[in-house]
C-alpha cells in the first residue's frame, strides 16, 4: 500500500463550520460499493453495442472496405462506413468568439469522408446485439488503402517549426529586454536542451458512450469535462436544437484533460443509435482511447539562464516546439511558467509549433506547465550547480516582487513560505551539497527541489439554489466531478454561506438539465461554481429576509441586510443570540414551500449576455493580476549504481493554492498529481512509431504509469492564506502539484549520480 | 474474441483424447495469458478446454531430493511454498517478481511455461511479424526494440521469452513432464523453449496435443543460496530488461558450484553455461565474474534501442553473484 500523510491545515481564513474540514466525499459510497453507475453501465432495454474499425495507415484514402464477413457474424446489426453513414455537418471554424467550436477535437467528418488523417482513425463502426459480437466483427472488416505520404516523426520535423500564433488569453512569444545579448555578456549562464517525450491519457474509466435516440430528442451518458461542449456539438454534428440533447455525466472515471474535447467515439456512438433505431453504447477498449483520443504532445525545450556571480539573473529564455495534429489541437503553453517565475532583467520566451499527420493532441493536467517547468527547473538548478548555489538560494535571490515581464501585481505569491515550510518538512539543511556524496548502503541518494507553478482560472457558471420549508437546500449546476470532490466541496460552501447543516445540502451535477456549468479545466472549476454559489447564497438570503421583513411576526420585521447572518439553519441578527428565526419557520409564515435564487441565464440571449459579460470581467481582471497557484516540490531518490534504477523514495510538496475547501480531497487531488509526475519523470511515454505514425504500446502494460511500489509517501500540505482577489479566496488545486514534480526528480537524481538527463523519461540506461 | 466451444475436462485421459481429436484446440489454465490473447485476436482457438478441474495442484518432495510440481499450481502458491522458497529460494522470487497478485493468483505453472512474447509489434495486428503470421516480416526491426533480445536472435525475429519462472527453471535443470495419448514424455528445460531460427512461430518443443503436467526440480543443493534479480522500467508489474537468477557455492574461495541463467536477453530463458563453465573451480571474485558476465554475452548483437542490454546484463550477473557472495561469507 501508498503511504500517505495528510494534516489538517491550521487557522483557517473565513473559518466556516465545514469550508477547510477533511469531510468525506459525498459519493464515496457510492463510488467503493459499485453503485454509481458510470456511462457505460446504464441500462437500456434493446441496447446494441458498438466498436469501433481503425484505419491502419497513417495517411491516406480508403480503396475499399469489404465488410462482408464482419456482417455475416451472428448478432450483427450493420457494419457502417463512409459508404453508408448518413451526412453530419462538419465540424465548426474554431473560434474565440464561439467557445463551443473548440469543443471538436478535430476537424474530420468522420464516417463522411474516405480521408484517412491519422494512424487509428475510425473508419468504420460495427454495431451489433453483444459486445462480443462487435468486436469480433470490427476485426474482420476488411479495408484497403491507397496510402499517401505522412509526415510523423516529430524529431525529424524540429527544423520546420514555426513561431506560434498567439491570441489574448495566450501569447506565443514575449521579450523583456535583449535576452540573447544579456547572456553572451552574463559572467555564469548555461544553455540547455530538453525534450519531453508524447504521453496519453489513462484515466481509470476508459471513455464510453450510452447513446438513445427518441425522434429528434437525444440523450447521452458520458463521461464528459465538459457537458455544454457534448450537447452543442452532438447538436450541431446531427442538426437537432440542442435542447433535444441531453446529456447525463455524474460520475466520471478521472479525466486529467483527456474528456475535454468530443473525441470520435462520442459521435459515433450516437450515429450507431440513430442508424439502428436502438440505444448504442460504445465503451472504447483501453487500445481504442490510445488510437482515438489525443494526448500530450512531445516537446523540444532551449533553456538558457545568464546569471551575475551572486546568482541575480540577467536573461532568461526559454523556447519551446511542440505538435499539432494536421486536423486538430493546439500549442501547449510550455513557456508559461516562465514569463512569471524569475526576476530576470530580460527575458525571451517564444513557443513554435510543426503540425504532423498524427490524432490532434490534446489537454492534459497542467498542459503547457507540466513539461515547461520540467525543463525550467532543471535548467535553474544546473546554474545553481554551476554558481556553487544553494538552488533553493538561487530561487529566492531571483524571486520576484512583481511580475518580471510587465510590472503587473501578483494577485498573491506566497512561494518563500512554500520553500521555508517545505525545507524544515523535508530536513533540506540535511543534504550535501556535492553529487554522489549521500549513500545508504549500496544505494546512491539524491535530494532535489523545484517550483511548481500553475495559473488560475476562473469561467462563467450558471447555479440555481433552493431552500426548502423543512430546511434542506438543493443546489443545481452542471458541473463535473471526475474525482477531484467538486459536489463535496460546494456543499461545504453551501452549508456555511447560508448557515445549514452540511447534510442539509444536496449537489446536484453532471447534467445538462441543470443550469450550465463551467467546463472542468485550468484547475478553474471549483473556483468558478463557488464565485455564482455564493452570489446566489446572497440572494437567497436577501429573498428569504424580504418574506421575514414583510411579516410581523417576524423576530427580522425590518432589518437591513447587512445586519443580518446565517446561522444555525435560519437567519439571525449579527451578533445577537436568538433574534431571528429559522428559515422553515419563515417559509412557513408565508406560506412558501420552497425559495429559489439564480445565477446566470439559460436563455440564448441571456447566455450570450453572461459570456461577454464574463469575458470582459475575466480580461480586466487579468490586466490588473497576475494570478497563479504555486509551490515547493522536494524529492528524495535512491539510485541502484549497478543498474541505474530509480526509486522516489521521499517527497514533501508545499503549494500555495489559497483557500483549501476540503483538505481530504484536496491532498488526493495535490497527492495525485505528484504520482503522475513522478510517472512523467520515470516512466511514461507513447511511442509513436516513426515510420508510419502507429501508436505502439496503447496498454497499461506496456505504457509504463506508476504503480504502488513507485511511490513513496507524499507529504502534502498547503499554506493556506487566500487569495484577495479569488471566490472564498480558492485558487484550484487540480493541477499545480504535477508541475515542478519532474524536475525535483531529475534534480534529485543529479545530486545522486552526478548526470544531467534531458531527455525524459530518466530510464536506467541513462545512468549506466 | 472469435466465438469458441467450451469443455471441461474431468481427468488428464479426457483432457488429452480432447484436444487429439480438435484440430484447434488450447488447453486453458489461470488464462492470464491466453485470454488476453484471444482478446487481441491473436489466439483464435475453436475450442477451449478448461483443465482447471485437473488434480494437477500439488507440490510434492520426490525421492532423492527433488521437488514435483503440478502443472496447475498456481504462481502465488508455488511462491509460498516451504519446499521451494528453503531449497530453491531464486524459483520463489522469481515468481513474486512476475505480474502482479492478482495475476500471480490466477497463473499456473503450466501456463507461465507457454507464455508468448511481449514484443509490442506481435501485439498489435496491423504490425507484419513473423511470429504471428508467419513470413509476413518483422516490424520490430527498425522500430521499438528496448524490450527485444540480445542473444540468439534471428533476422527473422528478435523477440524475448518474458517469463520470470522459467528462468529459475532453466538455471535449476527443471524437467517439463507432458502428456498425450501417445503416453508421457520428459521434456529437460534447456530443451523445451526454442530460438527463433527461421520459425518464430514455433516456440517450444511442445507438440499441440501435448498436456504440460508437471514440472520437476532435480536436488540442487546449491539453489539454496540463490538468488533472482528483475530489473526493469517500473518497481513492479513490468516485463523484465534484463533479469538473472543466479546460484552459487564458494569452497576455501572457489567457485565449488554455480547455477546462471537470464531474462530478458533471449527468445528462451538463458542458461548462461559458458559462464557457469568459466566461473566454476575459479576464484569467486568480481574480477572472475566480470571476466565470465563478459565472455556469455560476448556474441550478444544489440538492435538500436537495446544495446545498453548487453551491459546491463554483465552489471546485473557481477551484481547478483557479488550479492551472493557477500551473502555466503556473512553466513
Amino acid at each position: 500500500m501508498t503511504q500517505t500523510q495528510t494534516q489538517e491545515s491550521p487557522a483557517l481564513p473565513r473559518a466556516g463550520r465545514n469550508v477547510g474540514k477533511p469531510i468525506d466525499r459525498v459519493d464515496g459510497k457510492a463510488k467503493t460499493t459499485g453503485a454509481a453507475r458510470f456511462s457505460a453501465e446504464y441500462p437500456y432495454p434493446g441496447l446494441a453495442h458498438a466498436a469501433l474499425v481503425h484505419a491502419t495507415v497513417g495517411r491516406g484514402r480508403i480503396a475499399g472496405i469489404d465488410v462482408t464477413a464482419a456482417a455475416a457474424v451472428p448478432g450483427v446489426l450493420t457494419v457502417i462506413t463512409h459508404l453508408n453513414a448518413p451526412p453530419m455537418k462538419p465540424p465548426p471554424p474554431v473560434s474565440l468568439l464561439n467557445l463551443e467550436s473548440l469543443a471538436s477535437a478535430t476537424t474530420v467528418n468522420y464516417l463522411n469522408t474516405d480521408e484517412v488523417h491519422w494512424h487509428g482513425q475510425p473508419v468504420g463502426v460495427v454495431v451489433a446485439a453483444t459486445l462480443d459480437a462487435a468486436v469480433e466483427a470490427a476485426a474482420l472488416v476488411r479495408v484497403s488503402y491507397e496510402e499517401l505520404p505522412a509526415r510523423v516523426d516529430f524529431a525529424a520535423a524540429e527544423g520546420r517549426a514555426k513561431p506560434q500564433k498567439g491570441n489574448a488569453l495566450q501569447p506565443g512569444e514575449s521579450r523583456k529586454g535583449d535576452a540573447e545579448a544579456a547572456l553572451a555578456a552574463a559572467p555564469v549562464s548555461v544553455d540547455l536542451r530538453y525534450t519531453t517525450p508524447p504521453h496519453n491519457h489513462n484515466a481509470l474509466e476508459p471513455h464510453a458512450t450510452t447513446a438513445a435516440w427518441d425522434g429528434d430528442r437525444l440523450t447521452v451518458h458520458e463521461g464528459a469535462q465538459n457537458i455544454a461542449w457534448v450537447r452543442g456539438h452532438l447538436a450541431h454534428k446531427f442538426g437537432v436544437p440542442a435542447q433535444n440533447v441531453r446529456v447525463i455525466s455524474p460520475y466520471v472515471g478521472g479525466a486529467f484533460g483527456g474528456k475535454t474535447m468530443i473525441w470520435p467515439g462520442t459521435i459515433l456512438a450516437v450515429l450507431a443509435a440513430r442508424v439502428t433505431g436502438r440505444p448504442v453504447r460504445l465503451a472504447l477498449t483501453r487500445e481504442g482511447v490510445y488510437r482515438t483520443v489525443g494526448g500530450r504532445t512531445p516537446s523540444i525545450q532551449r533553456v538558457a539562464l545568464g546569471a551575475n556571480e551572486d546568482g541575480r539573473l540577467t536573461s532568461l529564455i526559454h523556447t519551446s516546439i511542440t505538435r499539432v495534429g494536421a486536423v486538430g489541437g493546439g500549442p501547449e503553453q510550455v513557456t508559461s511558467q516562465s514569463r512569471h517565475l524569475y526576476d530576470a532583467e530580460n527575458i525571451f520566451v517564444q513557443q513554435n509549433l510543426v503540425k504532423l499527420d498524427l490524432l490532434s493532441n490534446t489537454v492534459m493536467r497542467a498542459p503547457g506547465e507540466s513539461i515547461g517547468t520540467y525543463a525550467l527547473e532543471t535548467a535553474v538548478d544546473e546554474l545553481a550547480s554551476k554558481l556553487g548555489m544553494d538552488p533553493i538560494e538561487l530561487r529566492m535571490r531571483n524571486e520576484p516582487e512583481r511580475n518580471p515581464l510587465d510590472g503587473k501585481r501578483f494577485a498573491h505569491r506566497m512561494l518563500r513560505e512554500a520553500y521555508a515550510r517545505g525545507a524544515e518538512r523535508f530536513g533540506w539543511a540535511d543534504r550535501t551539497p556535492e553529487p554522489g556524496s549521500m549513500r545508504d548502503g549500496r544505494w546512491l541518494i539524491g535530494m532535489g527541489v523545484a517550483s511548481a507553478y500553475h495559473p488560475s482560472w476562473q469561467f462563467a457558471a450558471n447555479v440555481t439554489v433552493r431552500l426548502s420549508a423543512d430546511g434542506t437546500v438543493v443546489v443545481r449546476c452542471g458541473f463535473h466531478e471526475m474525482g477531484m470532490g467538486g459536489a463535496t466541496a460546494h456543499a461545504q460552501i453551501t452549508a456555511d454561506a447560508l448557515g445549514v447543516p452540511f447534510e442539509a445540502v444536496r449537489v446536484e451535477y453532471g447534467d445538462s438539465d441543470l443550469p450550465t456549468g463551467p467546463g472542468a479545466g485550468g484547475s478553474g472549476q471549483t473556483a468558478s461554481v463557488a464565485a455564482s454559489l455564493l452570489t446566489a447564497c446572497d440572494k437567497l438570503k436577501r429573498s428569504v429576509l424580504a418574506l421575514a421583513r414583510r411579516s410581523s411576526g417576524s423576530p427580522l420585521r425590518g432589518v437591513r441586510p447587512s445586519g443580518v447572518e446565517a446561522r444555525d439553519g435560519g437567519l439571525y441578527q449579527a451578533g445577537a443570540a436568538g433574534r431571528g428565526e429559522a428559515y422553515a419557520a419563515i417559509l412557513a409564515r408565508a406560506g412558501r414551500t420552497s425559495v429559489e435564487a439564480q445565477v446566470g441565464s439559460e436563455t440564448r440571449m441571456g447566455a450570450l449576455a453572461g459570456q461577454v459579460r464574463f469575458m470582459s470581467k475575466l480580461m480586466l481582471d487579468r490586466r490588473r493580476w497576475v494570478k497563479a497557484a504555486c509551490g515547493a516540490q522536494f524529492c528524495e531518490v535512491r539510485v541502484d549504481p549497478d543498474t541505474g534504477e530509480v526509486r522516489v523514495s521521499r517527497w514533501v510538496g508545499v503549494f500555495d493554492v489559497g483557500t483549501v475547501i476540503n483538505a481530504k480531497t484536496a491532498a488526493s487531488q495535490l497527492r495525485g498529481g505528484i504520482v503522475m509526475g513522478i510517472g512523467m519523470a520515470l516512466s511514461e511515454a507513447t511511442l509513436v512509431d516513426p515510420r508510419h505514425g502507429r501508436i505502439m504500446n496503447p496498454s497499461l502494460a506496456e505504457y509504463h504509469v506508476p504503480v504502488h511500489a513507485d511511490i513513496p509517501p507524499i507529504d502534502v500540505s498547503w499554506l493556506n492564506e487566500p487569495d484577495p482577489t479569488m471566490p472564498l479566496g480558492l485558487i484550484g488545486v487540480g493541477e499545480v502539484s504535477i508541475t515542478g514534480a519532474a524536475a525535483a526528480i531529475a534534480n534529485a537524481v543529479h545530486h545522486a549520480t552526478g548526470r544531467r538527463v534531458r531527455d525524459l523519461p530518466i530510464t536506467l540506461d541513462a545512468l549506466m | 474474441m472469435k466465438a469458441f466451444s467450451y469443455l471441461s475436462a474431468p481427468d488428464v485421459a479426457t483432457a488429452v483424447r480432447a484436444i487429439a481429436d480438435r484440430p484447434n484446440a488450447k488447453f486453458i489454465g489461470g488464462g492470464t495469458n491466453l485470454v488476453d490473447l484471444m482478446r487481441e485476436e491473436i489466439e483464435r482457438p475453436d475450442t477451449v478446454i478448461d483443465i482447471t478441474r485437473l488434480p494437477l495442484t500439488e507440490v510434492e518432495e520426490l525421492p532423492g531430493g527433488g521437488v514435483r510440481i503440478g502443472a496447475l499450481v498456481r504462481n502465488s502458491h508455488l511462491a509460498a511454498n516451504r519446499l521451494i522458497r528453503t531449497r530453491y529460494p531464486m524459483l520463489s522470487q522469481a515468481l513474486l517478481s512476475g505480474a502482479s497478485g492478482q495475476l500471480r493468483n490466477m497463473a499456473t505453472v503450466g501456463g507461465n511455461l507457454l507464455q508468448r512474447t511481449r514484443c509490442l509489434y506481435f501485439y498489435d495486428d496491423a504490425a507484419a511479424c513473423n511470429k504471428r503470421e508467419p513470413g509476413s516480416g518483422c516490424e520490430a526491426v527498425g522500430g521499438f526494440t528496448r524490450s527485444h533480445a540480445v542473444l540468439g536472435t534471428s533476422a527473422a525475429c528478435i523477440a524475448t521469452h518474458p517469463s520470470d519462472m522459467c528462468v529459475a527453471l532453466a538455471a535449476l535443470d527443471a524437467t517439463v513432464v507432458a502428456e498425450s495419448v501417445r503416453g508421457e514424455r520428459r521434456i529437460p528445460i534447456s530443451e523445451f523453449h526454442l530460438l527463433p531460427g527461421e520459425r518464430p512461430d514455433i516456440e517450444t518443443t511442445l507438440t499441440a496435443d501435448e498436456l504440460i503436467t508437471a514440472v520437476e526440480l532435480p536436488d540442487v543443493p546449491v539453489a539454496a543460496t540463490s538468488r533472482y534479480r528483475k530489473v526493469r522500467d517500473r518497481a513492479s508489474y513490468a516485463f523484465a530488461l534484463v533479469s538473472v537468477a543466479a546460484a552459487l557455492e564458494v569452497t576455501g574461495g572457489t567457485v565449488s558450484a554455480v547455477r546462471l541463467a537470464m531474462g530478458g536477453v533471449a527468445a528462451k530463458p538463458w542458461r548462461a553455461r559458458e559462464a557457469e563453465r568459466l566461473l566454476l573451480g575459479g576464484p569467486a571474485d568480481v574480477e572472475s565474474f566480470r571476466r565470465a558476465a563478459a565472455t556469455e554475452l560476448a556474441p550478444a548483437v544489440a538492435q538500436p534501442g537495446n544495446a545498453f542490454k548487453i551491459e546491463l546484463a554483465q552489471r546485473v550477473i557481477v551484481a547478483t553473484l557479488a550479492q551472493l557472495l557477500a551473502e555466503g561469507s556473512a553466513a
